[in-house]
């Protein structure tokens, strides 16, 4: 059965003499040699330089706040329950008096862990979540020492304070809103 | 003393260290790489005695061919200190009687050698330089270096014969 | 005692000439290191080694300190003495040659006449084969010594390769100097500076001096000594260190003497073109001492080019191929040059 036109049947006559020489084939192959020099590089200078990434490309999770600087996070589940990998895992709190300016509404996470060994970063609890609260964005999880440290916290994941940190803000609200645009052309 | 004189000295101390340690020494391979030694100090003596050519060509043929064929083969034999084996006490004692005869020959002929002393100083400075060893070899002895060279060509075949015999 | 009757200042000119070539081959080797790593990325479509230092300059000291730094292992079961007389041996070995090679021409400084060699002994080139010759002994005492198979086989083979190479080398030699007729490096550059160069003269001889250089210096396609694959190193897998550094260290320079041999030999040495009388540009003899040296330098760094560019080309020989290469097609190539050779004298002679 031929899958591809690209087999080639091995040759096994004897050498000829201008084979057996060598020379003409290693003046080619110095030839081949000799243009790659000047050919376009296939590596770049990694931290300097960075490859695009792909436009459905999804990497480590930002948890959203709102534009006063509240956790837009309820709570409620629904992407714990949408995570085909069981990553995710929260405890839930109720937001006491004097705490309005935390979190958006009654309810919200008191605990919010990602296991970044097991997702799978497939953006389920992208579209699983009703508040606008979590977003995968463009980053890898960089390697640690240690199994303890992948599993990422509130501390990890919450977006800068747009008050406090505004410039932060901005860079990552960036990044969320890149992602809304390209999911509402997706659509 | 002249530096000349002091390099003699040196040198012929040299080669008899080497020599007297690469007989006694256990271990084959120090025995070659004490022999080396000896060559390099002879090929320093031909320097002083303006042969160029030759020493080179000493250190290129023997340290630089031979000894490694003979290094070749003690490391692949694995000769070493404790595989030595124990010689026969009459065979030293012959070997010693040997050793002696041969320096007594050799004192005989060198006995009466104040000729021969004097003759590199006679024949100047021009002896050992690779023009006048060519010309003396291609014109004075042209017949025994031609009879050596089919002696070397004869041991050649020979080599290829037995190297052949295998197939 | 009386006092040594010898030119002091003429000692002190060749001490201080000996310290300048040991320090430049010594740094160009150490930049063959960084231009070997840059080559070969390049080959392979890689940026190279650019984080120490400006353009990645500083990578060789890098390596270097790296080096130094690992630890020093030498095996129990090893003879330690000529473990380490090993490399040793392999460097100083790479270094002696340096002695005979006309670096340049006559410069004045001073107001005395400096000779840019140092030593134009008229066996010039039996001197380089004699040395190139020894260069066997580090690596076989050192794979010897190292006690393990492994290292002796690669020992072993690296001894055999050279011996058998050597003789197409000199055989390949021996149609040059039927041309010369002279054994000193310094008078062959004077005759191609006066007449052609060597090479288009011998072209052949040529091609069979830089394979058999390329066995000798241990280069691949003939690096089955070293070979990674099968003998997990060769004869310096047991090495570590500076030690390993010695090795290695040697190999490179080894390259930049053997490329200086073949620019002398083949090359014109220090004359600047061919075909071209250079007093006619009228340069006072200094700056022509120079220009000649940079010319030499610009030889030898192309050389070093070539050396490493068929590295990445081509595929390690298998031993057997080695060897017929070397008894088989190599010495009857160089003999039949040295027949075609002696009969066009002949003939030119009558």
């Amino acid at each position: 059965m031929q899958l591809t036109n690209r087999a080639k049947q091995v040759d096994r006559r004897p050498l000829n003499f201008a084979e057996k020489i060598y020379l003409p084939a290693v003046l080619k192959g110095m030839g081949i040699t000799f243009s790659h020099i000047f050919k376009k590089k296939a590596t770049i200078k990694f931290p300097e330089e960075t490859r695009p990434f792909s436009p459905v490309f999804r990497g480590l999770h930002i948890l959203n706040r709102d534009e006063e600087g509240r956790e837009n996070c309820t709570a409620c589940g629904l992407c714990a329950v949408a995570c085909p990998a069981e990553a995710i895992t929260m405890d839930a709190a109720e937001r006491l008096p004097g705490e309005e300016h935390l979190y958006r509404e009654e309810k919200y996470a008191a605990k919010y862990e990602i296991n970044m060994l097991r997702c799978i970063f497939c953006g389920l609890c992208e579209e699983a979540c009703p508040k606008d609260a979590i977003y995968l964005t463009e980053t890898f999880a960089p390697a640690n020492y240690s199994r303890q440290s992948f599993i990422y916290g509130k501390e990890n994941m919450v977006i800068p304070h747009p008050k406090e940190n505004p410039e932060a803000f901005t860079k990552a609200k960036g990044l969320i809103d890149e992602r809304k645009a390209k999911a509402s052309q997706q659509q | 003393m002249e530096i000349t004189q002091i390099l003699f000295w040196f040198l012929s101390v040299l080669a008899v260290f080497g020599a007297l340690m690469m007989v006694t020494s256990k271990n084959p391979v120090y025995s070659v790489l004490w022999l080396i030694v000896v060559f390099f100090a002879i090929s320093g003596h031909y320097i002083l005695l303006n042969a160029q050519f030759l020493a080179i060509v000493n250190i290129i043929v023997y340290a630089g061919a031979i000894m490694v064929l003979f290094l070749f083969v003690i490391m692949l034999m694995n000769l070493n200190a404790e595989t030595e084996p124990q010689k026969n006490k009459w065979l030293k004692i012959a070997g010693v009687v040997a050793g002696c005869s041969l320096m007594l020959v050799f004192v005989a002929a060198l006995r009466q050698s104040d000729e021969l002393l004097k003759a590199p100083v006679s024949m100047g400075g021009e002896t050992g330089l690779i023009k006048t060893l060519g010309k003396t070899l291609f014109t004075d002895y042209v017949l025994p270096f031609e009879i050596s060279s089919v002696l070397f060509l004869s041991a050649m075949v020979g080599a290829v014969v037995i190297g052949k015999k295998g197939d | 005692m009386i006092l040594l009757a010898v030119d002091w200042a003429l000692v002190l000119e060749k001490l201080i000439f000996i310290a300048v070539i040991i320090t430049i081959s010594l740094v160009v080797a150490l930049y063959m290191t960084f231009g070997e790593r840059k080559v070969a990325a390049w080959i392979q479509d890689r940026i190279g080694p650019n984080r120490a230092g400006p353009l990645g300059l500083l990578q060789p000291l890098a390596d270097g300190v790296k080096m130094f730094f690992k630890e020093e292992i030498i095996p129990t079961s090893s003879n330690k003495v000529l473990f380490i007389l090993g490399p040793s041996l392999a460097m100083i070995t790479a270094m002696l040659t340096s002695a005979v090679i006309p670096w340049g021409d006559k410069a004045e400084l001073f107001g005395r006449t400096i000779t840019l060699q140092i030593a134009d002994v008229n066996i010039g080139i039996l001197y380089v084969f004699g040395v190139v010759s020894l260069g066997v002994y580090g690596i076989m005492i050192g794979s010897w010594a190292s006690n393990n198979k492994f290292s002796l086989m690669g020992g072993l083979r690296a001894a055999s390769q050279i011996i058998s190479y050597e003789l197409a080398m000199g055989l390949s030699l021996i149609a040059l100097l039927m041309i010369t007729g002279s054994l000193s490096l310094g008078e062959m550059v004077k005759q191609q500076q006066e007449g052609w160069w060597n090479f288009f003269l011998q072209p052949l001889g040529f091609f069979i001096f830089l394979v058999c250089a390329f066995a000798e210096c241990n280069r691949t396609p003939f690096d089955l000594a070293e070979a990674e694959n099968e003998l997990i190193g060769g004869y310096h897998s047991e090495y570590s260190s500076l030690k390993l550094g010695f090795y290695l260290f040697a190999e490179y320079i080894n390259m930049f003497i053997s490329s200086a041999v073949m620019a002398t030999l083949y090359f014109g040495g220090y004359d600047i073109l061919p075909f071209y009388d250079e007093t006619a540009w009228g340069l006072s003899a200094n700056l022509m001492a120079l220009l000649g040296a940079a010319a030499l330098f610009v030889k030898i760094l192309v050389f070093i080019f070539i050396f490493m560019w068929v590295r990445w080309t081509i595929p390690r020989f298998r031993y057997d191929q080695l060897m017929n290469l070397g008894w088989k097609k190599l010495i009857p190539l160089a003999l039949f040059n040295m027949l075609v050779t002696a009969a066009v004298i002949l003939f030119l002679k009558k």
